[in-house]
């Protein structure tokens, strides 16, 4: 069935330059397989497609059970020079818990 | 086993909660304060004030706090680790030695560590071919060098070690890497040694997880926000260690917030690169080798933290002059609220076309709709006859004429705009200048630490 993100996962989002970073976390271990499948870089980029200006990167901590993407040229050159009220990427976070996503019963 | 101890995380950032530090030294037993000042802007802001008065450059707020707690600090015994002296670290020492002094407070030993600072070597280092390439778009410092405002190298942990073995009880640095505030106090009490690379990445994972304050216990923590208890009180995480490099993050009793797996694997994520490769002057920690348990109550245990060798660079924060930005802001109200606020940015973009303005950017947002969510929250509200909009538009350019001119754009909207408009009492916008940032490595060996521990 389809669930957005939100009710599987939570999220802590921070900015490095003109990249913002998304940590996504399961909520419990079982949902850690679905992220890892289902939620990845190209469906990510998919997902910010107009928001972002650069590329997607993803890599795993199982041990975490979490996800950390990378979204380059996120942030209109990010710090100081963003006109963004988000210049710091800090709610990227729960619009990649917007995603809609397939959770096996 | 030998005696754990106890760091006390009281600052996350230079303007974090006041009371905090006050609380953490009178909470409980701790052994240490660690304080973070340190953004990446902030050096520049602190080198401008420094350039009007020699005296100053520091984070200023230490001093008052350290007034307020100084005489607890001396009665239990517990030493500070702060990156608040800026650009200006000697400075910062002797207005504490003065509060010191003032509090008749005898034999307190003061640590400074310098030698971060490389603006006045910027010229040198670039003729004998130290490119400081910028780290994100490869361009080198030469591009900018004639805006450049400060230039710090991120040192490390042993800088403030070695202030510590000389019996320092306040350690004040300049551009420290945050995480090194935490390791320091853990080699020196537990006399941890450089190449044991397991070691160094669990202080420094440690340090990671303490340097946002309140962040790890409860603050900006999704997770069953709600139920999140009493965050009016909330109490400030603590790395209770022990010499094999395990820990527990903890809070003192009585205190509101709350540490559990969910929370601290929040901020372990935050502000994260690779996270196989996370690079420090101390060694490279991989934070794919961390094991979270829920241990008790508020009570997290971290373990297995594996590191690599540190590698031969330190990072380089400098601040250059960009260029001047503005925002202006207008409220338009029900009904069409969206469709208000949408026709008045196209007015305005219209009208600063018309003047013929030179903006490297013009951004809009509509707050209530789009400004944090953008597209993905934008469809869904389209539909939808809310309340109100703010609009929001900023500006860019490299000078300040067209920016100024655009502060004036924004008020004249209200009677010569669609309408319903409101919400511009705080007058007009002020062009701001931009100090941007520029990221940089640079050979480990060009940089030597300075440590000096003067006796009030």
């Amino acid at each position: 069935m389809k669930k957005q993100l939100l009710e599987i996962a939570h999220a802590r989002s921070g900015d490095k330059g003109d990249t913002a970073n998304v940590g996504l976390i399961a909520l419990k271990p079982e949902h850690y397989p679905v992220l890892v499948k289902q939620v990845t870089a190209a469906r990510v980029a998919r997902h910010f497609k107009g928001m972002i200006t650069g590329k997607v990167e993803r890599f795993e901590l199982p041990n975490l059970q979490a996800l950390n993407f990378l979204l380059h040229g996120a942030l209109d050159g990010g710090g100081t020079i963003s006109l963004k009220t988000d210049a710091q990427g800090k709610v990227f976070s729960t619009a990649l818990l917007r995603m809609e996503i397939e959770v096996p019963r | 086993m030998s005696r754990g101890i106890r760091i006390a995380a009281g600052q996350g950032f230079w303007g974090d909660w006041l009371e905090a530090p006050y609380r953490q030294v009178t909470g409980g037993p701790v052994d240490y304060l660690m304080m973070d000042y340190l953004a990446e802007v902030t050096m520049s802001i602190m080198q401008k004030q420094k350039s009007r008065d020699p005296s100053l450059g520091y984070a200023k707020d230490f001093i008052p706090l350290m007034e307020r707690i100084l005489p607890i600090l001396a009665e239990r015994k517990i030493k500070v680790t702060a990156n608040a002296g800026g650009v200006n670290p000697r400075a910062c020492a002797a207005a504490v030695a003065d509060t010191a002094r003032r509090l008749g407070l005898r034999k307190l030993k003061i640590g400074v560590v310098s030698g971060d600072d490389l603006l006045g070597r910027i010229d040198g280092l670039l003729a004998r071919g130290h490119a400081l390439g910028n780290l994100d778009t490869g361009r080198p410092l030469r591009d900018v060098r004639d805006r450049v405002l400060s230039a710090n190298a991120y040192l490390g942990a042993w800088p403030i070690v070695d202030a510590l073995r000389q019996g320092a009880d306040i350690v004040i640095t300049g551009r420290v890497t945050d995480t090194g505030l935490t390791l320091a106090p853990l080699i020196h009490a537990f006399d941890w040694h450089a190449n044991d690379w397991d070691l160094m990445a669990a202080g420094t994972v440690a340090g990671h997880i303490i340097e946002c304050g309140a962040q790890a216990s409860g603050g900006n923590c999704l997770v069953d926000w709600q139920r999140i208890p009493d965050l009016a009180n909330v109490g400030y995480p603590i790395v209770e260690a022990r010499a094999d490099g395990s820990f527990e993050i903890v809070k003192h009793a009585r205190t509101g917030g709350r540490i559990n797996v969910a929370g601290v694997t929040e901020q372990l994520v935050y502000e994260m690169g690779n996270p196989r490769d996370y690079i420090t002057p101390d060694c490279v920690a991989d934070f794919t080798t961390i094991e979270l348990k829920q241990s008790g109550k508020d009570r997290v245990r971290v373990s297995g933290v594996k590191g690599k060798p540190a590698t031969d660079k330190l990072k380089v924060s400098i601040a250059y002059f960009y260029g001047y930005k503005a925002v202006g802001t207008l409220v338009y109200a029900w009904p069409d609220a969206l469709a208000k606020a949408q026709a008045a940015d196209r007015i305005l973009r219209q009208r600063l076309k018309d003047l013929k303005l030179d903006f490297e950017a013009i951004h809009t947002e509509f707050v209530g709709v789009d400004a944090t969510h953008g597209r993905l929250a934008r469809e869904a509200r389209e539909s939808e006859d809310v309340p109100e909009v703010q609009l929001r538009v900023g500006v860019r350019a490299r000078s300040e004429a067209p920016v100024e001119r655009f502060t004036r754009e924004i008020a004249p909207l209200i009677l010569n705009g669609p309408p319903s408009v409101t919400g511009f009492a705080g007058g007009r916008p002020k062009p701001e200048e931009i100090v941007a940032y520029w990221p940089a490595l640079i050979d480990k060996q060009v940089v030597k630490p300075m440590v000096e521990v003067v006796e009030v």
